[in-house]
C-alpha cells in the first residue's frame, strides 16, 4: 500500500519544535538546580527534568527517522546519547554542558526548519557542534556505539529447502499476549510446514491451567527459507521458548531478496497550519447546535406568524444575537495562542545575553496564558524580543554598579501579560538605571527638539526615544542606554493596531507597557459620517474631537491648513477634500474635527458627524479593489453599505508632508516641535480615549 | 476488521499509526499516554495495543504492567514501539507482559504486516 507520509510531516515539524521548547526550559531548569548545589546530584534527584529533556529528543529521533529526515535523525541520535550519558551520571549538567547542548538544540532546530522549508541546512555550524558533542562523548561513547548485533551464524542468510524447528514455549507464554498458534501460522505462511505436537508435557487432566502452555511443537518446513527469516518469526519470544533451528539435507544457495521499500523524501512548502485544542472545537459545535436551534425556532414562528407572536420573536432574535457573539468569540478564539508561544524563547535569550554581558538577571514571566491572535504572536515576538534586549543591554547594570547602588546583584526583568478592556497588555520591565532624564533632555535640546528653559513632563520627555534617530548608539546608549530604532517598535505595533507606552524612574528601573488588539479581523471604530459616506476610524488612533470656527484656522504660504489646539499647530484634513466628496459644509462650525495620532503624530481629521462606537469586521481592499492612500481596509455595516476604514497612520502622514516640507523652508521649530509635544488635560473637547 | 488503540505522546507517530491502520480497515483509537490509554480503555474491548514507551506521566512498560493486571487485558496482544538501541527497554517490556515490538523507524507497510501478524 502507499500512504504518503508527506501528509504527516507538518504536525512532526510542529512538535519537534515544541519539543525542542521544553527541552531548552528544562536544561536551564537544570543548570539552575545544579549551580544551586552543585555538590548534589542534581540528576538523580530531578529525573522528571532529565526524562523530559530525555523524551524529547527521543520522540524526535523517532520521527524524523520514521519520515524519513535523515540528518535530523543522525543529529538527534549524537544528541540522544550524549543525553544518556547526562542521564546515568556520567557527565555533570555544568555551564559548559548545557551550553553545548543547547547548541546542539539550536542545530537541531535549524536542521528542522531547513527540512520543513525543504531548503539545505547549515552543515558546517552542525558539523562543528556534532564534533564537540562526540568529543565530550570520548569513550563512553563507544560501547553504545558498536552496538552488540548478534554475530550471524552459519547459514544465517543461506537459504535451504528444509529446516526441522523444534519451539517449546515455556508455561507462561501466553503471559504476554503471545500465541503459539500465530507463530505457526506464520512459519506455516513460509514454505509448507508440517506440524507434529508434543503432548508430553501435559499435566493429568485435572491438574490443568487453562493459562499455562503445556505444548511443544516438532516442524519441518519445506521452502527456500533463510534462517533469519525463521528467527524473525520468533524475535519477541526467543527468550521465551526452547528453540532449535537446524537444516535439513537438500541445499539451495539461493538467499531470498530482501525488498526495502525506500520511504520517498519530498519536501513540500509549509502550509500555514494551526493546531487547535478540542475544547475550543468543542466549544464551536457547541455554539453551531445552538445556532441551529435558535434557526429552527424562527423558521417554525415565521410559518404560522401572527402579532402575537411578536414576543417570542424578540426572544428569537436576542438569542440569535446572542449565538452570533458566541459563534464569533469560538471562531476568533481557533485563532488564538496563549502568549507562552514567544515568551517561552526568553529564558533563553536572557540566560545567554547576561552571560556574555557579565550581568545577572532573573526572568519573571507571568500571564503567559494570556491568549492573542496567531498572527500578531508571530509579528510582535520580535517587537517583544528587541524590548527585553533593551532591558538586558542598557536597563540592568552590571554586578558592581547595582551593587554600589545599594541594589541586589541580581537584576529582574519581568515580562507580563494580561487582558485589559479588549486588548492585551503587555508588559515588559526591569528594575535597572531607569531613563536618565537630563542627558535625554539635554540631548533634546541640543538637536533643537526642545527649548533649554521650557518645563516637560517626565512623559514627554520619555517619549523623546521613540521619535526616529533619535537614539542613536552614540548618543543615547553609552549615557542611559534606550533603545537603537525605538521608532521601529513603535510603528510595528502600531501596524497591529496597537501602541506603546514607556514608564521609568531614575535608578529604578524602566517599565514598556505594549497594548494589542486580541484579533486584526476585528476592529473597534468610530463610524463617521463626511458627506454621504460613512467612515471607521481606528479608535486605538483616536484622542480626542473638537468643533472649531473658520478663524481658528490659518493657512501659512504653501502649506496646509493648521490650527492650534493648546500649545501645538496640527495639520487639517479635510475629508470632503481628501475623498473629492460632493456634498460640503459651508462653514467649519458644521462639521467637527476628530484628533488623531499615529507614529507619535497628530493631525485633525474634519468629518461631519461623529455616529458612534462599533465594532467592525475588516474586509481587505487589496484583495477586492486596490490600495487606496488614507484607507487600510473596508467593511461591511449592518444595513449592508460598505464603509471605508481609515488609515490613521496614512492620513497622519499625508496632513504631515506637505506642512514639513513648508515648515523646513520656513526655519521654523515647529514642525520638530508638532511631533512631540504632548497633551494635558483637555478643557474643550470630549475624551474619546482613557 | 479489528479495533486498535494506539499511544504515543507525539502526535505525528499516532496520525501516521492510525492513519495506515484506518486504510487497512481497522478502528483505531489514540491515546498520549498511559493514563490516557487506561481511561479510553475503560469498558472497551480492543484486540490490540500499540504504545510507545517514552512517555509523560505514564510510560509505556508502565501501561503494559497496569494492563496484564486487568482480566479483560490478560491476553489482549501488546506492541511496543523501540527504537533500534532501546534493547533494555525491550526486555523490561516483555518482562511485565508486552507481547512484542515494532523497531522505529518503520513504514506503513512494515507496520500492517506487523499488525496483520498478531490479529487472528
Amino acid at each position: 500500500m502507499a500512504i504518503d507520509m508527506r501528509q504527516f510531516h507538518d504536525t512532526f515539524f510542529e512538535e519537534s519544535l515544541e519539543g525542542l521548547a521544553h527541552m531548552e526550559t528544562e536544561l536551564m531548569h537544570l543548570e539552575k538546580v545544579f549551580a544551586s548545589n552543585p555538590d548534589d546530584d542534581s540528576v538523580a534527584s530531578n529525573p522528571e527534568i532529565m526524562n523530559t529533556i530525555f523524551r524529547a529528543a527521543h520522540s524526535i529521533k523517532g520521527g524524523s527517522s520514521t519520515f524519513g529526515f535523515g540528518d535530523v535523525a543522525e543529529f538527534s541520535h549524537v544528541l540522544e546519547s550524549r543525553l544518556d550519558a547526562l542521564r546515568d551520571g556520567r557527565c555533570r549538567p555544568d555551564r559548559h554542558v548545557v551550553n553545548l547542548i543547547l547548541k546542539a538544540v539550536d542545530c537541531l532546530r535549524g536542521l528542522i526548519v531547513a527540512a520543513r522549508h525543504g531548503k539545505p541546512a547549515d552543515m558546517s555550524a552542525v558539523q562543528l557542534v556534532r564534533s564537540q558533542l562526540e568529543a565530550l562523548q570520548e569513550d563512553e561513547l563507544a560501547s553504545s556505539r558498536t552496538r552488540d548485533l548478534p554475530a550471524p551464524s552459519a547459514g544465517s542468510t543461506a537459504a535451504y529447502a528444509r529446516w526441522r524447528i523444534y519451539f517449546r514455549p515455556q508455561p507462561q507464554f501466553f503471559h504476554t499476549g503471545n500465541d503459539p498458534l500465530r507463530i505457526l501460522r506464520e512459519l506455516d505462511g513460509l514454505g509448507v510446514l508440517k506440524v507434529q505436537t508434543d503432548l508430553s508435557g501435559l499435566p493429568a487432566w485435572e491438574e490443568v491451567d487453562a493459562e499455562t502452555c503445556y505444548l511443544a511443537w516438532t516442524m519441518e518446513l519445506s521452502g527456500e527459507v533463510t534462517r533469519d527469516a525463521i528467527l524473525e518469526v520468533f524475535d519477541w519470544v526467543i527468550e521465551d521458548c526452547k528453540l532449535d533451528i537446524e537444516p535439513l539435507p537438500v541445499a539451495s544457495d539461493k538467499p531470498q531478496p530482501l525488498v526495502a521499500p525506500d520511504a520517498v523524501h519530498s519536501v513540500d512548502n509549509h502550509s500555514g497550519s494551526i493546531r487547535v485544542s478540542t475544547p475550543k472545537v468543542d466549544a464551536l459545535i457547541n455554539t453551531v447546535g445552538e445556532l441551529v436551534i435558535t434557526q429552527s425556532m424562527l423558521s417554525q414562528l415565521a410559518d404560522n406568524f401572527t402579532l402575537e407572536c411578536l414576543p417570542k420573536l424578540f426572544i428569537g432574535i436576542s438569542q440569535l444575537e446572542r449565538n452570533t457573539r458566541e459563534l464569533q468569540d469560538s471562531v476568533m478564539r481557533i485563532r488564538m495562542l496563549p502568549l507562552s508561544f514567544t515568551f517561552n524563547r526568553f529564558p533563553r535569550l536572557v540566560r545567554d545575553i547576561s552571560h556574555k554581558l557579565g550581568k545577572n538577571v532573573d526572568l519573571r514571566i507571568s500571564g503567559e496564558q494570556t491568549e492573542l491572535d496567531k498572527t500578531i504572536i508571530e509579528r510582535i515576538s520580535d517587537v517583544l524580543m528587541h524590548l527585553v534586549r533593551n532591558c538586558l543591554d542598557h536597563g540592568i547594570e552590571s554586578p558592581a554598579e547595582r551593587a554600589a547602588a545599594g541594589k541586589p546583584e541580581r537584576g529582574i526583568i519581568e515580562l507580563k501579560a494580561y487582558q485589559k478592556s479588549g486588548n492585551v497588555v503587555i508588559e515588559i520591565s526591569d528594575d535597572g538605571r531607569g531613563i536618565q532624564r537630563e542627558r535625554v533632555f539635554a540631548k533634546a535640546v541640543e538637536r533643537g527638539l526642545m527649548s533649554a528653559d521650557a518645563k516637560y513632563t517626565s512623559k514627554e520627555i520619555h517619549d523623546l526615544i521613540f521619535l526616529p534617530g533619535f537614539s542613536t548608539a552614540e548618543t543615547v546608549s553609552d549615557v542611559s542606554g534606550r533603545g537603537v530604532g525605538m521608532d521601529v517598535v513603535r510603528s510595528n505595533i502600531a501596524e497591529l493596531g496597537g501602541g506603546v507606552e514607556l514608564d521609568s524612574e531614575e535608578g529604578r528601573g524602566t517599565c514598556f507597557t505594549v497594548r494589542l488588539p486580541l484579533t486584526l479581523a476585528i476592529l473597534e471604530g468610530l463610524s463617521v459620517q463626511a458627506g454621504d459616506h460613512v467612515y471607521i476610524l481606528p479608535l486605538v488612533s483616536i484622542i480626542e474631537s473638537i468643533r472649531l470656527t473658520d478663524d481658528q484656522i490659518s493657512r501659512p504660504a504653501g502649506g496646509n491648513e493648521i490650527f492650534a489646539l493648546r500649545q501645538e499647530y496640527l495639520p487639517l484634513v479635510r475629508l470632503h477634500d481628501l475623498f473629492h466628496l460632493k456634498s460640503r459644509p459651508t462653514s467649519l462650525g458644521q462639521g467637527i474635527i476628530v484628533v488623531i495620532e499615529a507614529d507619535g503624530k497628530k493631525a485633525g481629521l474634519y468629518v461631519d458627524d461623529l455616529l458612534g462606537q462599533q465594532q467592525v469586521v475588516i474586509k481587505s481592499l487589496e484583495t477586492h479593489y486596490h490600495r487606496v492612500e488614507g484607507i487600510s481596509a473596508a467593511t461591511i455595516l449592518g444595513d449592508g453599505t460598505v464603509a471605508m476604514i481609515l488609515d490613521a497612520s496614512g492620513l497622519v502622514r499625508m496632513a504631515h508632508v506637505p506642512s514639513a516640507v513648508a515648515a523646513d523652508a520656513a526655519g521654523s521649530p515647529d514642525s520638530n516641535a508638532l511631533m512631540i509635544a504632548g497633551a494635558p488635560a483637555n478643557p474643550t473637547g470630549h475624551e474619546l480615549r482613557n | 476488521m479489528a479495533t486498535i488503540l494506539t499511544v504515543d505522546d507525539t502526535a505525528s507517530m499516532r496520525q501516521m499509526i492510525s492513519f495506515t491502520l484506518n486504510s487497512a480497515g481497522h478502528e483505531v483509537l489514540q491515546a498520549s499516554d498511559g493514563n490516557e490509554a487506561l481511561k479510553v480503555l475503560q469498558g472497551k474491548k480492543v484486540d490490540l495495543v500499540i504504545c510507545d514507551v517514552n512517555m509523560p506521566n505514564m510510560d509505556g512498560i508502565t501501561l503494559v504492567k497496569s494492563l496484564r493486571e486487568l482480566v479483560e487485558y490478560k491476553f489482549t496482544p501488546i506492541l511496543m514501539l523501540t527504537t533500534e538501541s532501546q534493547e533494555s527497554k525491550r526486555q523490561q517490556g516483555k518482562s511485565v507482559g508486552a507481547t512484542g515490538w515494532i523497531v522505529k523507524p518503520f513504514n506503513p507497510e512494515q507496520l500492517l504486516t506487523i499488525v496483520k501478524k498478531v490479529l487472528k
